[in-house]
């Protein structure tokens, strides 16, 4: 984390000196005012300049991507990260051999690990960032498949005219689900069931 | 192994420095005993366990390269 302490007439202009020199705004910053500043009399005698500490607040998405670094390193495996950020969502693709560790049976470990970057990335962040964790494209190949099933059940509701309980998915893999047959005008599709076991049904209409 | 746990927990709390992590190995279990500040109790265990949920199973699925069972108890 970069730091600065930086004087000034006022608060004010001090605090502005400093981020100045850091080329940052302020809700970049973290402010810490060491000295208020007097303006003496008549501003001659007596005057104290202010004195403040200004920090950088470190990129919560940079901050994230460290601590995900410091927990795939840990596997003794070859792991590299990249990240990618549209709008609030920022995905993280590791690649590397051996990745199957990583994404573990139905990708418990891979969500486990998407949902503590989660808290992390939004711990310190005043701006709510939805996050990602892929590995080697897994997520689109389970999308598809997905999308497949959907699409299967689908038809199965209709010629059947009986409900369909898929098995419990977590809260983005229903969504695909509910997406997928959005536009199908033969069936409706709910979630039933409470967290972590909630899962997607089938209605024919 | 205890680095990991390090890793995983120490940015979800308050108070790093209460953390600590010790190991106990047993004839065929490893049993990892973390202890965070009373404070961070709710930080590290979550809504229904589910951050403790999800800690075990980074945790576990590190381990399956040791060929002995491994527990992580939380206080």
């Amino acid at each position: 984390m970069r730091q600065v302490t930086a004087t000034g007439l006022s608060v004010e202009e001090a605090v502005q000196s400093a981020l100045k020199q850091l080329n940052i705004t302020e809700n970049q910053a973290t402010i810490d005012v060491i000295e208020e500043g007097k303006k003496g009399f008549l501003g001659l005698f007596g005057s104290k300049r202010a004195i403040v500490k200004v920090s950088m607040n470190e990129d919560p998405v940079k901050k994230a991507e460290k601590y995900l670094a410091g927990i795939v390193n840990q596997f003794d495996i070859d792991i590299s990260i990249e990240s990618s950020i549209k709008d609030n969502v920022v995905t993280y693709h590791l690649s590397g051999e051996k990745i199957a560790i990583l994404i573990g049976k139905r990708a418990q470990t891979l969500n486990a690990l998407q949902y503590l970057v989660q808290l992390v990335i939004n711990r310190e962040s005043n701006k709510y960032y939805t996050v990602i964790v892929d590995a080697e494209g897994y997520r689109k190949r389970r999308e598809d498949t997905l999308v497949q099933l959907a699409n299967r059940k689908a038809s199965q509701v209709v010629e059947r005219k009986r409900d369909v309980k898929l098995e419990p998915m977590p809260s983005f893999e229903r969504k695909i689900i509910h997406t997928a047959l959005q536009n199908n005008r033969a069936v409706k599709t709910f979630s039933d069931g409470v967290e972590p076991n909630r899962y997607v049904v089938i209605r024919s209409v | 192994m205890k680095a990991l746990i390090e890793n995983i927990v120490v940015p979800l709390v308050d108070y790093p420095e209460a953390i600590h992590v010790t190991e106990k190995e047993e004839e065929n279990k490893i049993v990892y005993h973390l202890e965070v500040h009373a404070d961070d109790v709710g930080k590290v265990i979550g809504k229904n366990g589910r951050i403790a949920k999800a800690v075990r199973t980074v945790v576990y699925a590190a381990g399956m390269k040791s060929n002995k069972r491994i527990y992580l108890d939380i206080m």
